[in-house]
């Protein structure tokens, strides 16, 4: 059944996952150049992950770049001294695998799925346009041009992208993060050549990069071929802490206001700032976690679920969510779809009423234990994808955390307390720290057809 | 260069691409359901894919979208469980169950931990054999397909492909509009036209099973009796074959948005049609998913025109297409469209080069043992396996099939299966320089 909430973030499946292994099959090394190796061994299959991270993503830009990060993420594939445009990808094809990159605010990544004997060869690419990445005019523009369109498919063409774009925007009055990854159309079609080339050259280097390998690999070997590709690099001696412009104290409620005739089902999202997970310190960041399950984590178990679609029919999806993985600063957020013939002010209406019986309530026990026995279960299910810790260990990893601190996430979670939970909500709801935003619908002619 | 060259030639030397090791062990319940196995205790849960062929397809005249409404009914309450007891239920045993529904089959994906194993198998033969059928849960779910409908009905993509199917199948057979219904036909539905439907859909006589994880054959046997044994012995009958009524030209859909999308296609290949290999060798080339195909490297590396663009076979059981998308800002669009036209010209008037078929064999039999990466895809590979008849020793030996494959081979099925002329292109948005035609 496609679920109503595509577009709406988390499903169940994966909203504890913590990428909490056994202690065993996860290795960790740091080469003399300060480049990170982390190995995480599964032998079921003779297949292997390997990805390379940058700490450095959108929220790194330059101002006025935007969409600098994720254009050289496009760019890497361009080619280097030693490998045409178009050659890395045809050489992984060539080899059975796949692979593909991802930017965010925090991190650009890079990931090749290949038969484990490949993983010499993969290394030996990547290190390769690590620090020897060769750009060409006539290679750059072209590439401009498909970011641009990219831009209009996963944005502009679609309303919902449009609103989440503002509401951020609205959200961080100073950092970064209210910048698009992808970059404002008008800064992304003045991005060159020079600016991809400056980003490089600050950004891409041993010390600034981990290396994950999941898989069936042994540390020993995988060690041994980190050494030979990645270790001859020479580290970038220049390469500052990473400190972004911070947000000044949040003062004021906001409000975004958006109409578009292309919206189908018009609905009310908040999103409060909330703590981060930092290193040494996930217990707020826990029972935030917890609270977004108990709130909205499944509609039909979950406390917005059950006064606002089934002791009424108030709306016809709700949900909650907590993201707390980032360098700087997360955010807590609720959303309600009302039901036909009722209006975004009711809807907001009814989020403040589940909220304010909530925080008189309090948690209920059983819905708490159900939800501790999901955490437990998150940890053998998500065993089965090596290619998903992976990328969560990644992630963790380049958004300032150690492994120690991902070793702790689960403990974290289970020693959450309903006390926790309440405490963690009366801090976190607090509307000055909030955007609340409006997807409205905009009356447009129907649609015609030509033959 | 040299680095890569010589390593590159020592891997394709030195080392077949890796073996796919999954042992398929076939089950037999005593009460006579057939699954497959794939045994791996090494992680304490079991991974379970169940089909129903049929599908959304088995509708009624009139009465489309009752089975995917159906569906949508099967985890909203069962036995003595309100829709509401039955997810905290599932939820305290940390199982899942989703259903869902396609064109020719009703799939069930379950996953559940070794610990609680039979209680999670009570639960999910609760869900199939004692659906209620509440009526709050009919009023619930009907309002959310509903609006499901209204957001198709604003989405460019769906908008395309749900004209293109219209096009190619005609507006009788249900492949010729959209599974979910209309919200005509969707606020007609009554409760009996969903038990009605549930049993068309959900019978002994059409089951595929595929299960991998932490269970034996024997244990297996005993699941199956439990979940399907007193499921109805037969169903409804399978649907008839869609007429083909596609016609080529340019269809034009004004929709309010920078960016237009585009479906386009024509007659397909059944999957058992002997070249249905060759053809999907044929498809990698053209536009199969990756970096370096036909139409990635003309539409998307060499002129911008989009960001992604891919072609792909569609072999539904009754009625086969082959068919692609891409989308590129309105004002760019008529330029992708002649792009996509000419490649479709030039791969079927000059075939692939050799090195492209080289290529294309590389990538494909180093893929496949890849894919087996987890219980759930194992479970999922081994269902759709028996649905197309593929047999217990396919995974051994289908690289060594695609191997095979002459470059004659190939460059006949092209001459045979790409036709520019007969191309429809549906695109929504506000195009510029695209007439539609008749």
């Amino acid at each position: 059944m496609r679920a109503l909430s595509a577009a709406f973030l988390t499903g169940l499946i994966g909203i504890w996952a913590s990428a909490a292994l056994a202690a065993q099959n996860v290795s960790s090394f740091t080469l003399d150049n300060g480049l990170k190796l982390v190995v995480i061994e599964d032998h079921r299959a003779a297949a292997v992950t390997h990805m390379v991270w940058y700490r450095a993503g959108a929220a790194d830009e330059p101002p006025g770049k935007s969409g600098i990060a994720h254009f050289l993420e496009h760019l890497l594939f361009q080619g280097t001294d030693d490998l045409a445009p178009g050659e890395f990808s045809e050489i992984v094809r060539a080899n059975g695998g796949s692979g593909n990159a991802f930017t965010s605010w925090d991190y650009t990544g890079y990931f090749q799925r290949v038969a484990a004997d490949r993983l010499g060869l993969m290394m030996q690419m990547e290190a390769d346009r690590m620090r020897d990445l060769r750009l060409l005019e006539e290679e750059v523009l072209p590439e401009r041009q498909v970011i641009l369109e990219e831009r209009s498919q996963r944005i502009d063409n679609n309303a919902g992208g449009l609103f989440s774009e503002q509401r951020r925007a609205a959200l961080y009055l100073n950092h970064p993060y209210g910048t698009p990854i992808i970059g404002w159309r008008h800064e992304i079609e003045g991005l060159t050549k020079q600016d991809a080339r400056d980003f490089y050259d600050e950004f891409y280097a041993p010390n600034n990069a981990i290396v994950v390998v999941a898989g069936d690999v042994y540390p020993e070997d995988a060690l041994a071929l980190a050494q030979e590709y990645y270790g001859v690099l020479a580290p970038n001696p220049d390469l500052k802490p990473r400190a972004r412009p911070q947000e000044p104290p949040a003062i004021a409620e906001r409000r975004v206001m958006f109409s578009d005739p292309r919206v189908a089902s018009p609905y009310v999202i908040r999103e409060y700032s909330a703590p981060e997970r930092n290193p040494g310190a996930q217990d707020e960041p826990a029972a935030l976690t917890i609270l977004a399950g108990l709130l909205g984590g499944n509609s039909q178990t979950s406390v917005l679920g059950r006064k606002l679609q089934f002791e009424t029919e108030a709306a016809v999806y709700t949900s909650a969510f907590y993201s707390g993985l980032a360098l700087d600063s997360g955010s807590f957020g609720l959303l309600v779809v009302p039901s036909t013939g009722r209006t975004l002010a009711e809807a907001e209406a009814d989020m403040d009423r589940v909220i304010a019986e909530f925080m008189a309530e309090g948690v209920d026990p059983e819905q708490f234990e159900r939800i501790k026995m999901q955490i437990r279960a998150a940890d053998i299910y998500e065993r089965d994808s090596v290619q998903g810790l992976a990328r969560r260990y990644g992630a963790a990893l380049s958004s300032g955390l150690t492994l120690d601190d991902i070793a702790a996430w689960p403990a974290a979670l289970t020693a959450v307390t309903p006390e926790d939970v309440m405490a963690a909500a009366e801090r976190v709801f607090d509307k000055r720290q909030s955007v609340t935003g409006y997807l409205m619908r905009q009356d447009a002619p129907q649609a015609e057809v030509s033959q | 260069m040299i680095r890569f060259v010589t390593a590159l030639t020592l891997t394709l030397l030195t080392a077949l691409p890796a073996r796919a090791t999954v042992e398929i062990t076939p089950v037999t319940s005593p009460g006579g359901i057939e699954a497959w196995l794939v045994e791996d205790q090494s992680i304490p849960f079991l991974a379970l894919e169940i089909r129903f062929k049929g599908g959304a397809s088995l509708d009624l005249p009139g009465k489309r979208g009752a089975t995917y409404f159906m569906t949508g009914m099967l985890n909203e309450g069962a036995g003595d469980m309100d829709a509401r007891a039955y997810a905290a239920r599932a939820e305290a045993l940390a199982a899942e169950f989703d259903f869902d529904v396609f064109d020719d089959s009703l799939s069930i994906s379950a996953r559940f931990l070794t610990e609680n194993r039979d209680e999670a198998v009570a639960h999910l033969r609760t869900a199939l054999i004692d659906t209620r059928f509440d009526d709050d849960a009919i009023e619930r779910v009907r309002a959310q397909i509903l609006q499901i409908i209204e957001g198709d009905s604003k989405d460019p993509s769906e908008i395309a492909s749900s004209a293109f199917n219209t096009l190619a199948f005609g507006p009788d057979h249900p492949y010729g509009s959209a599974r979910e219904g209309t919200a005509e036909s969707v606020s007609a539905i009554t409760r009996d036209d969903l038990i009605a439907a549930k049993y068309r859909a959900i019978a002994r006589d059409r089951i595929y099973v595929g299960a991998a994880g932490d269970i034996t054959g024997p244990e297996l046997g005993l699941l199956l009796d439990e979940v399907f044994a007193d499921l109805p012995e037969t169903g409804a009958p399978l649907p008839d074959p869609a007429p083909y009524t596609l016609t080529p030209g340019s269809t034009v859909i004004d929709f309010p948005t920078p960016q237009s999308v585009a479906v386009f296609g024509h007659r397909g290949l059944t999957r058992d049609d002997p070249d249905f290999l060759a053809a999907y060798i044929l498809n990698t080339v053209m536009g199969g998913s990756g970096f370096s195909s036909r139409l990635m490297d003309s539409v998307r590396e060499e002129r911008g025109l989009t960001y992604g663009i891919g072609s792909y076979l569609v072999p539904k059981d009754y009625g086969e297409l082959y068919m692609g998308q891409f989308s590129s800002d309105n004002n760019r669009i008529a330029e992708a469209i002649d792009v996509v036209k000419d490649e479709w010209r030039r791969l079927a008037e000059d075939g692939l080069t050799e090195k492209e078929l080289a290529d294309a064999k590389l990538f494909l039999t180093g893929a496949y043992p890849l894919r087996f990466d987890g219980n759930g895809r194992i479970a999922n590979i081994m269902v759709g396996m028996q649905i197309d008849d593929l047999g217990l020793d396919y995974i051994p030996t289908r690289n060594d099939k695609i191997r095979a494959v002459t470059l004659e081979e190939i460059n006949a099925v092209a001459a045979r299966l790409l036709d520019p002329d007969e191309l429809r292109f549906v695109v929504v948005g506000q195009p510029e320089g695209i007439e539609g035609t008749n």
